[in-house]
């Protein structure tokens, strides 16, 4: 028994949210939501329980893929069953589940109306989640990825805002045309490898034009998820329209699917592509650190400022990895986990005064530090934590990045260094706004401080973000051996190993 | 006499067909209002009894009866026993329908069963003759239940567009036939294929020919440009024959096109090819961009129909066994979707009530979560979002023109795919996002309930294991084209 689940960690990893939520879907009952919500809290924690020892059994010194496992699947096409992870996927999965926890416990009072189908679609997203990391088969990891797309389509669509349908649907289709792209392009890999393997896609050399076009098939449907300028334009209105667990799942984890995948796919399938147009991938991650960071500056609504502050940290995070250096990729590492904790805290504190005032609006607070002294004290924290003060874990990734940068090219490491400028100025004129000075209305004056519940999510998410801020070590042990092997492979051309065949191109 | 026989055994599921549907017309005259049940078990049983046979003396070869005109092959008894099934569905799923409109008669039966038996004899016709045999038989049947309920005048008036423009696309086709009986001296698709082999320069009335042919298809299919009767037909008739014209009928016009295009004039392949590609393609556009307009959820589904269709003309057009199977892959996931899809508006209309409207599907999800998660599947699945069966048709079709060298038009259709994602989208946002507008409760009898939540579930079933049917379909295609 025993054996046989350290073989299938991976299955269990992913099939056991997904099974949670169809059993919270089949045992709901609504005069009953208390005991819904402990059955979603007893499923996401066994669900993360799960996952541990992805970290605990891993292979530091090993590069490649760990925990593989498969089957055949569909026989036509050469289509396997096959999960593996390595370094890079692992914090990811964790990240994953250890997310969905807090939101279970984050919508714990807050969602009153169709309890069970809202608990089920983050346990069934979670899974689908986890199964994009962890898919070593092109076609089962775009079926995770697409399937993923349907349970956020209806959270942001049930429990959203004023404005969901429009959200709801420019998101969903936004990342369909990018990903059917993507399908194309592996259609296109499979006829000239006869399989759906992404190892075998490694090895197989094409000549430029065939990778550039393979990467920007890839780019399509990958910029739009992480977001990139200027295919950025649904995340600004999913999250404000998403509830809050929405904001938080896209923000924390959904975004890194974008980032994970170009470092699973489009580099190193597409790598002499992938120098090629660094340039290219570079000047649209500067401009999303720069200028999405002034425009995150003149924004009203504390859910839109954030929105556009992850699409400026992910600029980072492309920045790191465009820059193929150790310390940049390695740096975008953390920052993914990091921004993956701190998005994630700052969409709960919109949260928390949101339930109780029922504004998003920067202008209808003020003051909010004298009625919520310890709440406050949490949302300065991550306040300086996403403006990337040094002692929490947004310092790391950037100052990594920014380090990477700097070997490369001084006048990238420049622009890209006005972050730490452009973020402390709009997230801290936020914080400012909105908590100190006077009270500025009844609903402030009337305002409790956080409860139990949100204190201990709050809580966890802060000692998380200090621990990776001053400790940083385990997860880039982890990163380590893999970001070697995938920089060696990123060096090697592609071009003139054999003759290459172009189909059609 | 030993020929006699042999002809007759290999036509025994046809005969079956054909002589129940006479016995229920019979049966029907002697029956009270309240024993009339009886007729819907017989069609029933008709269907069983033929599956079993058609299942039972399959074998994997090819056997051909009444000097070449029919044909016994893989792909014959595949589609058949498609039909059957989807034929069983529809009887399951209007039963209480056409109860509570008065159009439970003895004559439905019949005529869906000689519907039946005219698209058996289109899978396996073997001659041009039996093939518009087939075809007539067919088509008369379905013209006549589209005006089944004769009091209504749009049924009326959707049967007559029907027959007009069907008629002339039976005339075109035969016109077509004609040419290139002229041209080749023989209605058998085998004599056909060895005068065209034969290596002689293909004289232009060939061609000629094949274009009415290919128009005459195209028509019964509804592909661009010649879809104009589908959205209307589809919104006029009654649901329960919407059901039934939307769904089975497309298994035998794919079987018309492999024995007529594929068997028969596959050395005009060049020719056909770039007429489907470009029916394939406008069909794409009209099906997916007009579909945005529609606020009839029939009509929406004709138009999204249109862009099936044309997704499957992209399998065809490949003009490969890969192409081949992948289009029968893709018309039998579109079988399965369209029946569920049909079944939930059947469910969800009542006496005195026609659910046909989008807004009558308004907040589905609170009257029925069930029902709802089925249809939200269908949805999927037209979208073609995995991990739903539709998401694999897509990709069969689309690997297989890939591989037949269209990359630009793969590209395009993905596109069009996408804009077609959205009025799926927004058929689930008016089920999940919106509040409903009637509360009245879904009544079903309890075989409806099952049948159609087993239906809309293997959607989900097969799409996780697409591969028994995808192996089903290179079997039947392999079997009869190698």
């Amino acid at each position: 028994m025993v054996e046989y689940f350290t073989q299938h960690i991976l299955s269990f990893s992913i099939w056991l949210p997904v099974l949670a939520g169809i059993v919270v879907l089949l045992t709901a009952n609504d005069s009953k939501p208390n005991a819904t919500r402990w059955l979603a809290l007893a499923g996401s924690i066994v669900s993360f329980a799960v996952t541990i020892p992805l970290y605990t059994h891993f292979n530091f010194a090993e590069g490649g893929f760990q925990f593989q496992e498969g089957f055949r699947w569909i026989l036509s096409f050469n289509i396997n069953y096959h999960l593996g992870v390595d370094g890079i996927a692992v914090p990811l999965i964790l990240l994953t589940s250890f997310t969905t926890v807090i939101v279970v416990i984050s919508a714990w009072e807050v969602i009153e109306k169709r309890v069970a189908q809202y608990m089920a679609s983050f346990l069934i997203m979670s899974g689908l989640m986890i199964g994009v990391f962890s898919a070593l088969d092109a076609i089962l990891y775009y079926v995770f990825w697409e399937a993923m797309l349907i349970p956020l389509f209806l959270v942001i669509g049930i429990w959203g805002g004023q404005n969901r349908v429009y959200a709801t649907i420019k998101f969903f289709l936004y990342t369909l045309l990018g990903s059917l792209l993507m399908l194309v392009a592996f259609i296109y890999l499979y006829h000239q490898t006869g399989s759906f393997e992404i190892v075998d896609y490694y090895k197989f050399p094409m000549s430029l034009n065939v990778q550039i076009l393979i990467f920007l098939a890839f780019f399509a449907a990958f910029a739009v998820k992480i977001p990139m300028w200027p295919v950025h334009t649904w995340l600004p209105d999913a999250h404000v329209e998403a509830p809050t667990g929405g904001s938080v799942v896209l923000a924390a984890i959904a975004l890194k699917l974008g980032g994970y995948s170009f470092l699973r796919f489009a580099m190193p399938i597409a790598p002499d592509a992938a120098h090629y147009l660094s340039g290219f991938m570079i000047t649209l991650s500067l401009i999303a650190i720069v200028y999405i960071a002034l425009v995150a500056l003149v924004q009203k609504d504390m859910k839109k400022l954030i929105a556009y502050s992850s699409i400026s940290h992910m600029g980072f995070v492309t920045l790191g990895f465009f820059i193929f250096n150790h310390l940049g990729l390695e740096g975008a590492m953390v920052q993914m986990v990091s921004h993956g904790f701190i998005s994630a805290a700052m969409f709960l504190c919109v949260g928390v005064l949101y339930d109780r005032v029922h504004s998003r609006q920067i202008e209808a607070y003020g003051g909010v530090a004298n009625t919520m002294p310890v709440f406050a004290a949490f949302a300065v924290l991550f306040a300086m934590a996403n403006s990337g003060l040094p002692g929490t874990s947004g310092f790391v990734g950037e100052f990594m990045v920014i380090l990477g940068a700097i070997q490369v090219n001084f006048w990238y490491a420049f622009l890209a260094s006005f972050t730490l400028i452009f973020g402390a100025a709009y997230t801290l004129w936020m914080v400012k706004r909105v908590f100190y000075g006077e009270i500025a209305n009844q609903h402030v004056a009337a305002l409790k401080d956080i409860n139990k519940r949100e204190f201990f999510i709050l809580a966890i998410l802060a000692l998380l973000v200090l621990a990776l801020g001053v400790y940083p070590q385990p997860l880039t042990d982890m990163t380590n051996a893999t970001v070697t092997q995938l920089l060696s492979h990123l060096a090697q051309s592609k071009l003139g190993v054999v003759a290459p065949v172009d189909m059609g191109l | 006499m030993e020929n006699i026989r042999y002809d007759l055994i290999t036509a025994v599921p046809e005969m079956i067909v054909l002589g129940m549907a006479m016995l229920v017309l019979l049966v029907d005259l002697f029956l009270k209002q309240s024993n009339r049940i009886a007729i819907y078990v017989l069609a029933q049983v008709t269907l069983l009894v033929a599956a079993y046979v058609t299942f039972s003396t399959h074998t994997p070869g090819v056997g051909y009866a009444f000097t070449g005109a029919f044909v016994d092959d893989t792909l014959s008894d595949v589609l058949k026993l498609m039909i059957y099934l989807g034929t069983s569905l529809i009887f399951v799923y209007t039963r209480q329908y056409i109860q509570v409109r008065n159009m439970f008669c003895g004559e439905f039966y019949a005529l869906v069963l000689f519907s039946v038996a005219g698209m058996m004899i289109m899978v396996s016709g073997q001659s041009m003759l039996t093939l518009y045999m087939g075809l007539e038989l067919l088509s008369l049947s379905l013209y006549t239940l589209v005006a089944l309920d004769r009091d209504n005048p749009r049924a009326t008036e959707a049967a007559m567009k029907y027959f007009v423009l069907g008629a002339l696309a039976s005339g075109m086709l035969l016109y077509g036939m004609s040419m290139v009986y002229g041209m080749t001296g023989s209605l058998n698709i085998a004599d056909i294929n060895n005068a065209l082999m034969g290596g002689a320069k293909i004289h232009s009335v060939m061609i000629l020919g094949l274009v009415f042919i290919v128009a005459g298809l195209a028509f019964k299919l509804g592909a661009v440009p010649f879809q104009m009767w589908v959205p209307d037909v589809y919104e006029g008739s009654p649901t329960a024959i919407t059901v039934l014209i939307s769904s089975v009928p497309k298994l035998a016009a794919f079987a018309f096109i492999i024995r007529l295009l594929v068997q028969g004039l596959q050395t005009l392949a060049v020719d056909w090819q770039q007429m489907l590609m470009i029916m394939a393609v406008l069909s794409i556009i009209l099906g997916n961009i007009t579909a945005i307009a529609q606020t009839n959820l029939k009509r929406m589904l004709a138009y999204s129909t249109i862009s099936h269709v044309g997704f499957v003309l992209f399998g065809l057009m490949s003009a490969s066994i890969n192409g081949f199977a992948s289009a029968l892959f893709y018309i039998a996931s579109y079988v399965i979707m369209t029946l569920a899809g049909f079944g939930i508006i059947l469910l969800l209309s009542r006496k005195g009530f026609e659910a046909e409207h989008l807004d009558d599907l308004k907040g589905l999800n609170q009257r029925s979560p069930w029902y709802a998660f089925l249809m939200l599947i269908v949805m999927f699945s037209m979208a073609g979002v995995p991990p739903t069966l539709g998401f694999y048709a897509k990709f069969t079709v689309l690997q297989a023109a890939l591989q037949a060298g269209f990359l630009w038009l793969v590209v395009f259709a993905v596109l069009m795919a996408v804009i077609g994602a959205f009025y799926y989208l927004r058929v689930i946002k008016l089920m999940y996002f919106d509040e409903p507008l009637d509360h009245h409760p879904i009544q079903a009898p309890l075989d409806m309930r099952a049948v159609l939540s087993v239906n809309a579930g293997a959607l989900l079933v097969i799409g996780l294991m697409p591969q028994g049917l995808m192996s089903l379909c290179v079997y039947a295609v392999l079997g009869s084209l190698s």
